[in-house]
């Protein structure tokens, strides 16, 4: 197993920080955008990109890299940020995200931005799409692994469960899904209206034949022993529900349903990046976002 | 004697050949094989068929991941769900991507086996047309289908291929060569344009052949692809006789006769009669009494091009 030293640890803390930064600083400035939901897959995503998963940033197409599928599109933002952060692309290109002309689309694009292996944003789909992917890499003897992130209130749609029945079927061990159980949708889960929950999700993938972890989805050691353990299991695809909080890391939006979708005011912005121990950034947004959008 | 033979034959024994000579080919089906006859591809390449069960959203799902891969994966289903079912995943993972998915439209239309109006597809045209990135093929006989499939195979990109269920005239010639997106005269003539896709091209030449009867001369034009259009052959075909009549077996609005309209309206209008299905679901029944009932046979394609005839005489 390996073991996350002290000083990497304050590092990826560091980096979730920057990174919720980004998300709540690019969402107000673009006034659109999916900030709870993205807040909630920021270790996660930082685990995959910074260690779990064979990527090479500087050949976002290299052929047995592994794949990643955020199949809750929706919290593009959120990716972009950590695929910039690895270096897939400047950082300063985020602060084009959801404007006309940009690579940061408000759901990603495999055509324009690169490190998206899959465009998304219809819920439900980006598993059967994963689940294609694993195939293949089976039918062609190919090594790489196959990563999707979906979300609980995307498990409500049928096609999830199709795509989780064929893959057990399959027996697609080169398959790991992570699920971002934030127990928080677009219109709540409890209140005010209750929408069906995925209630005992454990037992119900279990059921379908997967092999099932349930983890704190912002517990570094937690996320990289859950994808070893995945890594190591065989003849099954693994779903690891990932216990996180929407809108993690600013206190007025920790598990509130409004902030699925909410941009905030420029009053909750700073009191966001105040919480998250950061500046606001100094150069107005709209001349940074002419910067990038003329590099191209 | 006219050979017969059903698309669906032709496009199962093409299918197979063109898995033998490229190992990319794989083919995807929800439950549907022995309708389809893609069972034919699993008997013979096996390690190449994979059953996705009656789930036809996932399973043009896996076909986008597949073909992210280098895969050219054929999905098999009926048109009525491939182009409604599955339309949300094939719009965000297989459209707008782009990807290299062949996505297979049977049973398409009317003539679907006795399975009555939830089978039957008479808007999976006029879906197609208007998603981007779609190329949409339907071939008029089996000969067709096969070369078509070849086309598909070298084209790089998502395809919509509609094909019908049985046994059809075959009436392309031997060395007749399928380029997407060019139509085929079938017969010239300069009194009235006949302009048909699909299956019924083939009914469109029986038309022309009754309305030969009475001396008037019909110059038909069969459009294999509806999606890109032959802009220009179907400008040339209309300027010809100056009188358009399109016939499908699909509704009228929105397939081969709303896109006929669409490009003679705006470069050349013409007087033009539309004959498909009218904005009405179909019902279960022998494939004649249906083609009867809701005007598709070529005694209405030629009564149409009388219709048309005798308006422009007045």
């Amino acid at each position: 197993m390996f073991r996350l030293e002290t000083e990497q640890l304050e590092k990826w803390t560091d980096l979730a920080q920057r990174v919720r930064k980004e998300i709540v600083s690019n969402v107000h400035d673009a006034q659109g955008g999916h900030i709870g939901g993205s807040l909630s897959v920021v270790e996660l995503l930082i685990a995959l990109y910074f260690k779990i998963m064979r990527i090479d940033p500087q050949n976002p197409d290299w052929e047995d890299r592994d794949r990643f599928i955020l199949s809750k599109g929706h919290a593009s933002i959120g990716l972009y940020t950590v695929l910039a952060e690895r270096g897939f692309f400047q950082t300063q290109e985020l602060c084009s995200f959801d404007v006309c002309g940009s690579r940061m689309q408000a759901h990603p694009c495999m055509l324009v931005t690169p490190g998206i292996d899959m465009s998304t944003g219809s819920l439900g789909q980006g598993l059967s799409a994963g689940a294609g992917i694993a195939l293949g890499a089976k039918l062609f003897k190919k090594n790489f692994l196959t990563y999707v992130m979906i979300g609980d209130g995307e498990a409500q749609e049928g096609q999830i469960w199709e795509a989780i029945m064929m893959a057990s079927h399959y027996r697609l061990d080169n398959l790991i899904t992570i699920m971002d159980y934030n127990k928080v949708q677009l219109y709540g889960h409890q209140k005010p209206t209750p929408t069906p929950p995925l209630t005992d999700a454990k037992a119900k993938f279990e059921a379908f034949g997967w092999h099932t972890l349930e983890i704190d989805g912002h517990n570094y050691q937690a996320i990289l022993d859950a994808c070893q353990e995945a890594k190591e299991t065989k003849g099954v695809p693994t779903m690891i529900i990932a216990d996180t909080i929407k809108g993690k890391g600013v206190s007025f939006m920790e598990g509130r349903y409004e902030w699925h979708a909410k941009v905030p005011s420029d009053e909750e912005c700073q009191m966001a990046l105040k919480e998250l121990d950061c500046l606001p950034r100094k150069c107005p947004p709209g001349e940074l976002v002419k910067e990038v959008l003329s590099n191209d | 004697m006219t050979e017969m033979i059903a698309q669906r034959v032709a496009f199962a024994q093409t299918l197979i050949e063109l898995g033998r000579e490229n190992e990319k080919i794989v083919v995807l089906d929800a439950d549907l094989a022995t309708s389809t006859l893609v069972d034919k591809f699993a008997e013979a390449l096996p390690e190449r068929f994979f059953e996705m069960g009656i789930a036809e959203q996932n399973m043009f799902g896996v076909a986008a991941g597949m073909a992210t891969l280098g895969i050219i994966p054929f999905c098999s289903t009926f048109a009525c769900f491939t182009a409604k079912r599955a339309l949300d995943q094939i719009r965000v993972l297989i459209a707008q991507p782009k990807l290299n998915v062949k996505m297979i439209g049977a049973y398409s239309g009317i003539l679907t086996g006795k399975t009555g109006k939830t089978h039957q597809s008479v808007e999976d045209i006029a879906v197609f047309r208007a998603m981007p990135h779609i190329v949409t093929i339907a071939p008029v006989d089996g000969r067709e289908v096969a070369l078509a499939l070849r086309a598909m195979v070298d084209y790089q990109g998502p395809i919509y291929l509609r094909l019908t269920r049985d046994p059809c005239p075959v009436i392309v010639d031997d060395d007749y060569v399928f380029t997407i997106g060019k139509a085929l005269l079938l017969r010239d003539g300069s009194d009235v344009t006949i302009i048909g896709t699909g299956e019924q091209s083939q009914r469109c030449l029986v038309a022309a052949e009754i309305l030969a009867e009475q001396n008037i001369q019909a110059h038909v034009l069969h459009v294999p692809t509806i999606k890109p259009l032959d802009v220009e052959a179907i400008i040339a075909a209309g300027v010809k006789t100056g009188l358009v009549v399109t016939a499908e077996d699909h509704s009228i609005i929105g397939g081969l006769g709303g896109a006929v309209a669409e490009v003679l309206g705006e470069h050349n209008p013409l007087p033009i009669k539309r004959v498909g299905w009218p904005d009405i679901f179909g019902e279960s029944g022998a494939n004649d009494d249906l083609l009867d009932k809701y005007g598709l046979t070529p005694e209405q394609v030629a009564k149409a091009a009388m219709e048309l005839l005798q308006r422009r005489r007045r």
